[in-house]
């Protein structure tokens, strides 16, 4: 059954929120516990991982959270509805967390050229390619490494989140919300605040670091 | 002729469908032909897929509890 077929032909699909997100909304508005406890349980975890990229403090990075949480029930009163839920409460979190990265001296340059390694951003090390611009040294195959298990097994994914606190904050905000959140690429410029072009830049380096990494890891397996 | 190293740089667009009909026919032909671009790709997506796949902390029960706390006191 279609509850809303109008908000269906006025908004993108993944911009807008889903019949189940005004449910919550109305749950948690009745005061609804077991609603509040779900969605603590659902999105704490992802929010302490994303402030964390911006204020670099595992402590602070829970005052920002908590803040967060205050100002989501705050402010479901005028939840519209026109992004995610999700979406919404990522969006209160970057401003809270930004703003306490500018009083912590810690503030993200969100453009890509404002890499500090600008100049060092290949996908892949250029020394593995030959003058004609050919593999001289291809990718280590991970195909007969069993790579569901490795790939997936607990040491690996302790080296990978290693690899992504090594990227610079604005790659690594964007590959946690993009891959790790899986939010479609207008909601990441949403939350952000970053052009698409500038999104899909550093979505570039910082995929391309991180699949460097695993090869790199894998490699001495 | 597209090289190995500039397929490197045109697999997010590619993956994000991004590129143009010409450059996107490009990087087919040279997937197509190339070995070592096909594991470059592979690699990509398992890196995503693994992204995909890692968990976040579990909530601590005193934090948990604290948050509850406040929703029980909250007024709408």
């Amino acid at each position: 059954m279609r509850l809303h077929p109008r908000e269906e032909t006025t908004a993108t699909p993944s911009a807008r929120a889903p019949a189940d997100d005004q449910l919550l909304v109305q749950r948690l508005l009745d005061r609804n516990e077991a609603a509040f406890e779900s969605l603590v349980e659902r999105y704490h975890g992802p929010l302490i991982r994303l402030a964390i990229v911006f204020v670099g403090d595992l402590a602070v990075a829970e005052e920002v959270v908590q803040d967060t949480w205050m100002a989501v029930l705050n402010g479901l009163g005028s939840f519209e509805g026109r992004s995610s839920l999700k979406t919404w409460i990522f969006s209160i979190l970057t401003n809270k967390a930004k703003t306490r990265g500018v009083r912590e001296r810690r503030s993200i340059p969100f453009s890509a050229l404002a890499d500090p390694d600008a100049a060092d951003h290949a996908a892949v090390d250029p020394a593995r390619f030959a003058s004609n611009g050919s593999w001289a040294t291809a990718p280590v195959r991970w195909d007969d490494r069993t790579p569901e298990r490795l790939l997936l097994s607990r040491e690996n994914r302790v080296h990978l989140e290693a690899a992504l606190a090594d990227l610079p904050p604005n790659q690594r905000a964007v590959v946690t919300l993009r891959d790790i959140e899986e939010l479609d690429p207008a909601e990441v410029c949403n939350v952000l605040d970053i052009s698409e072009t500038n999104q899909r830049v550093l979505l570039h380096r910082g995929r391309s670091r991180l699949r460097a990494a695993l090869e790199r890891y894998l490699a001495r397996k | 002729m597209l090289t190995c190293r500039e397929l490197t740089e045109l697999v997010t667009n590619y993956l994000e469908r991004r590129l143009s009909w010409r450059e996107r026919l490009q990087v087919e032909l040279h997937l197509g032909m190339c070995r070592d671009c096909r594991a470059y790709l592979h690699q990509m997506g398992e890196t995503i897929r693994t992204l995909h796949e890692l968990p976040p902390d579990p909530v601590r029960p005193d934090v948990r509890d604290e948050l509850l706390e406040r929703f029980r006191n909250w007024k709408p």
